[in-house]
């Protein structure tokens, strides 16, 4: 083992000397607690490492041992329901072992090497299988079959497999390579974490991304394997959005990466997702949630690990073939890393003192993300939502400039919709979705042909209002035709009824696309009927009065199950024929 | 083995150089020895084989590059703790500063602490009832969250957080509480009130105090909030005590944070602050909290003035991105001299829905509080209205709401400095302005809460 030598501490960064066997990016133990630290930088013979713990204490003078391999995760059964840090650390174990408080040089591997899983094989003595290949799998959840692949790299033919009963250190597989060696595999696969995992190929996305958020399929949908941003000023949403996309969205596995942010959200999540369960499987969400847990308080160079980390255990599943999302909360709090680190190194900075990486870095992240034909030739998809948090909420600053770039999706979080608690305060005119066809398409094979003619009209409605707003404004709303006036009310309906949803309600919480349609279906039913009975002297005050209104209102507490009570066509035709009966009698 | 250096080599505002150095930690407090045999307390920012770069807490003035020592000491900043710190006084350097004599410690800690594992956190739920009604039925606090107070210059935000500390208690339990307060650079006065204001209440004997006026030393500010923090620590988490923890003004904390940095030629972020506050303020903020297994909880309120009344400034932001929520002090309001002047629109708490239902606070709590938002807000919104077009283009919906908006500051958000309003009496207002607005207007309540409460005043449809 090869040793150097402290020579400078500042904060999160020290300088080495005497490694000439040191390679970029390699994991190195500082001091004599063996901290974690990364090289990201050399200088003929210093050494720049950042270090993943807190440096108190650390002297010049105290030794530097190199790993030999670069910062990477391991991966293998165990790692659903877990929660980690930054650096795939088990925080339940740490805290079984040390307390509650993270003390330094911690040295727990992330999965157990002692828990026994039942390895079910899939292939048989004889088969040539190569890299991505599943050989057989491990039931880890109830709902989720983990599989055992062929490790990037390798190829061959199976020598031994049998059903046993095995920790992920066991040989379950023997392969015969093609240069007649004898390869032993075990469950547990070593990647670097910012070397993205290898895939056939990648191909354009063709699904829309259920969420049960209204506002999101319906106006701004995602693709799977599509990316997505929001962006906004604190207190508008951001964690409840992301949270509440953890929990209903359409995956079969959802990475959550607390990057940065505040430790009771990471709690919330614990002690929540065991008791959620899924509306399609009925399985408790946990049960297919991995957390990486870096909060603001963790060592910062840990923070700028967390994201890599996280994607990383996400692609690995996505090579089994599975749906994953992984949401990355915040990822201003990841490019503040990277300043921080950055401005340690004194390397010249670009805008706001963020590294002129910046939107490199941001890229090619959000680029790992996508619909792949994994290696076992199979659809895989990873879709990756990563929260914005621009200061003073100004959506100019770099990291939500250089993410928009990026992204296909754009939500706009606005503060004057959270005030007023209109949440999710996603805010209908500012936002976007580049993904908007290919859902339109889905949904009106799936749910209802007039899905889409439903959407624009309502959308234009919106649009609509708010250049009317602008007159109220100057002149009130006298000023305003019937026609004009019921623009307003059905605008107000659609943000009210439709766009407003609920997090915290049992039933709204969660709209599938066949409710959500016929939500807004309603509205909109309304709406066309009024125009046309406006022209029959109807006014929109009367409109104003319909009993139905209230019942429109109602829909989002009706649960899934009652799906036919949604539909409110008959009643609301109902209305208007009632009006018209009593309006020709008091005319007569 | 202690050492003593005459090798000083730089000295830049609050920061010195110091060559030649054998032996030196990252973080370790240092000594320095002035030509007149007074000692000055530093911290080591920088550690190279040779050389160390330290900042001075007190000050560099009168320190001179020939004759002036520099002890390591070995070990960081520490605190000396025990059961007897409670009811005492200390300087912003830990030092009592009250008759009470040196403390005997049971044990030293350093200052900056670890930080929580997040698997160790236990959700913080518990309603805090402070007696304000802006507070208990629209920002509900609850036990171990962080929530600031965002004030401005001239506005009553230490009485209000006087208020709070007075009143607030967690209804039907009798635990252990203690107030632990961090003065950052405040004026005499203003620590004074907050002293007097707790004496009075009888609440200073189980107060712990850190005072740094304006005149002490800018670097020490740095070092009180980590002092609160490490005391409140101990309280919480050793001797299950709930802990309210108030530090003000977290802007003279930023502002002293700025200096060093400058001092250190560090490349500037957002107006001149250094690009690592947002990580700097969240270990304060996070250290609050509560922890399975233990008793005691820590509940913070920080009280920062926004310069210029702006959110956007990088104080109130980033403490708004780390903080659970926040209290927002409205001038306009303290102009129409309502108290307190807090402004519920911009204002949050993210932990409010744990702590507020049935069992709790009452089952219509989320409803109510959803609808008096909504209608708060719309009620605003044609109060602008209606001074652009006049009262007379309203239409009847929108004067019900203009109604609203003006009996909602004037009865729900305004009362007195000694009123201490239950969770019942501040949800029983709350009704009685919904009931200013048409039930069909309250869309936000479910109607089995609008038949058993909504109180019909023959303005429905």
């Amino acid at each position: 083992m090869e040793y150097g030598k402290i020579v400078s501490i500042s904060g999160p960064l020290i300088i080495a000397e005497n490694l000439p066997d040191s390679k970029m990016y390699e994991v190195v133990r500082v001091g004599k607690e063996k901290l974690f630290g990364e090289i990201i930088e050399m200088h003929g013979k210093q050494v720049f490492i950042q270090c993943y713990e807190e440096t108190l204490g650390l002297k010049p003078g105290e030794p530097v041992q190199l790993e030999g391999f670069p910062l990477s995760v391991q991966l293998g059964p165990g790692l659903i329901s877990s929660i980690y840090d930054g650096i795939q650390r088990p925080l339940e174990l740490i805290f079984d072992q040390f307390g509650s408080f993270i003390a330094r040089g911690i040295d727990v591997p992330p999965l157990s090497s002692k828990k026994t899983w039942k390895f079910i094989p899939l292939k048989q003595k004889g088969d040539e299988v190569s890299a991505g290949d599943k050989m057989g799998y491990v039931q880890e959840t109830p709902s989720l079959k983990h599989y055992i692949m062929v490790p990037p790299g390798i190829q061959g033919t199976i020598v031994e497999i049998k059903e046993v009963e095995a920790t992920i250190q066991d040989t379950v597989v023997i392969l015969r390579t093609k240069d007649e060696e004898k390869m032993e595999i075990n469950m547990v696969q070593t990647w670097p974490v910012r070397r993205k995992r290898p895939v056939k190929h990648k191909i354009v996305p063709n699904k829309p991304f259920v969420t049960g958020q209204r506002v999101v399929d319906t106006f701004f949908p995602v693709a799977e394997g599509g990316t997505a941003c929001v962006p906004g000023p604190f207190g508008s949403g951001k964690t409840v959005i992301q949270h509440q996309l953890a929990k209903w969205a359409d995956a079969d596995i959802i990475v959550y990466v607390g990057c940065g942010e505040r430790g009771n959200e990471m709690t919330d999540v614990l002690m929540e997702f065991p008791h959620l369960k899924d509306p399609k499987t009925g399985r408790f969400l946990m049960e297919r949630t991995v957390l990486i847990a870096n909060t603001s308080n963790m060592p910062v160079a840990a923070r700028e690990a967390s994201v890599f980390s996280g994607i990383t255990i996400a692609e690995y599943f996505r090579d089994m073939g599975y749906k994953v999302a992984l949401m990355a909360d915040s990822t201003s709090r990841w490019a503040e890393a990277m300043r921080e680190i950055s401005g340690r190194l004194e390397e010249m900075p670009g805008e706001e003192g963020y590294p002129a990486y910046l939107s490199s870095r941001i890229a090619s992240f959000y680029e790992r993300a996508g619909k792949v034909q994994t290696l076992a030739d199979e659809p895989g998809s990873l879709s990756v939502i990563g929260a914005v948090s621009p200061p003073g909420g100004d959506l100019s600053e770099p990291v939500v400039q250089s993410t928009l770039r990026v992204v296909k999706v754009f939500w706009s979080l606005e503060a004057t919709l959270a005030y007023a608690r209109h949440f999710p305060a996603i805010h209908w005119l500012n936002s976007y979705s580049l993904y908007q066809k290919l859902a339109d398409q889905n949904f009106e094979k799936e749910v209802d042909a007039r899905w889409s003619k439903d959407r624009e009209m309502a959308m234009s409605i919106l649009q609509k209002e708010a250049e009317l707003q602008e007159i109220v404004r100057l002149v009130g709303t006298d000023a305003l035709s019937e026609k004009e006036k019921l623009v307003l009310l059905t605008a107000k309906s659609i943000k009210e009824d439709f766009l407003h949803q609920n997090a915290f309600d049992d039933v709204d919480t969660y709209t599938s696309p066949q409710k959500q349609f016929l939500m807004l279906h309603n509205i909109i039913y309304l709406h066309q009927l009024a125009e046309q009975y406006i022209e029959k002297g109807l006014n929109t005050h009367e409109v104003e009065n319909f009993a139905i209104r209230e019942k429109i209102g109602r829909v989002k507490y009706i649960p899934e199950s009652e799906m036919e009570r949604c539909n409110l066509a008959d009643p609301i035709k109902e209305s208007f024929e009632k009006w018209e009966t009593q309006h020709k009698e008091s005319s007569q | 083995m202690i050492k003593e250096y005459k090798t000083l080599c730089d000295i830049a505002g609050p920061i010195i150089v110091a060559d030649g150095i054998e032996e030196c930690s990252f973080g370790e407090l240092v000594e320095i020895i002035l030509p007149d045999g007074s000692v000055r307390k530093g911290e080591v920012l920088e550690a190279k084989s040779n050389r160390a770069l330290v900042q001075i807490y007190e000050g560099t003035e009168d320190l001179n590059m020939g004759n002036t020592r520099i002890r390591f000491t070995g070990k960081p900043v520490e605190i000396k703790l025990s059961p007897d710190i409670i009811g005492r006084i200390f300087s912003g350097f830990g030092e009592p500063i009250d008759q009470g004599g040196p403390i005997i410690a049971e044990t030293t800690k350093s200052i900056l602490g670890d930080p929580i594992n997040p698997y160790a956190r236990d959700y913080p739920s518990e309603f805090i009832q402070t007696g304000i009604s802006a507070i208990d039925g629209l920002n509900t606090l609850v036990r171990g969250q962080k929530l600031p107070i965002f004030s401005g210059a001239g506005l009553p935000h230490n009485d209000l957080a006087l208020q709070i500390a007075r009143q607030a208690k967690v209804l039907g339990k009798q635990d252990r509480f203690a107030v632990v307060f961090g003065a950052i650079g405040v004026t005499f006065e203003e620590s004074n009130q907050f002293i007097e204001s707790l004496r009075d209440s009888g609440a200073l004997e189980r107060s712990v105090l850190f005072i740094n006026l304006a005149s002490d030393p800018v670097i020490e500010r740095i070092s009180v909030p980590r002092f609160v923090m490490t005391t409140a620590e101990y309280l919480a988490f050793e001797l299950d005590i709930h802990v309210l923890v108030i530090l003000t003004d977290i802007t003279n904390y930023c502002e002293a944070l700025r200096e060093v940095a400058a001092a250190r030629k560090e490349i500037p972020g957002r107006r001149g602050y250094p690009g690592y506050m947002y990580t700097n303020l969240a270990s304060i903020y996070e250290r609050c909290g509560r922890i399975k297994g233990k008793k005691g909880s820590i509940t913070t309120m920080p009280i920062l003035t926004m310069p210029d009344d702006d959110k956007t400034h990088p104080i109130p932001d980033l403490s708004g991105y780390i903080t659970e929520g926040q209290i927002f002090v409205s001038r306009s309001l303290h102009a129409k001299s309502i108290y307190p002047p807090i402004d519920v629109l911009p204002s949050l708490s993210r932990l409010k829905d744990k702590g507020i239902g049935k069992d709790k606070t009452r089952e219509d709590h989320a409803n109510v509080m959803n609808q008096l938002f909504a209608a708060y807000a719309r009620g605003r919104e044609v109060q602008e209205l209606a001074v652009i077009l006049g009262e007379s283009a309203l239409t009847p919906t929108d004067k019900h709401y203009m109604k609203f908006a003006d009996a909602f500051e004037k009865h729900y958000v305004n009362q007195g400095f000694f009123e201490d309003r239950s969770i019942q009496e501040t949800m029983d207002i709350g009704w009685e302005m919904l009931s200013i607005l048409p039930a069909s207007e309250l869309t936000r309540v479910k109607d089995e809460f609008i038949q058993q409460y909504y109180q019909s005043k023959g303005n429905e449809k």
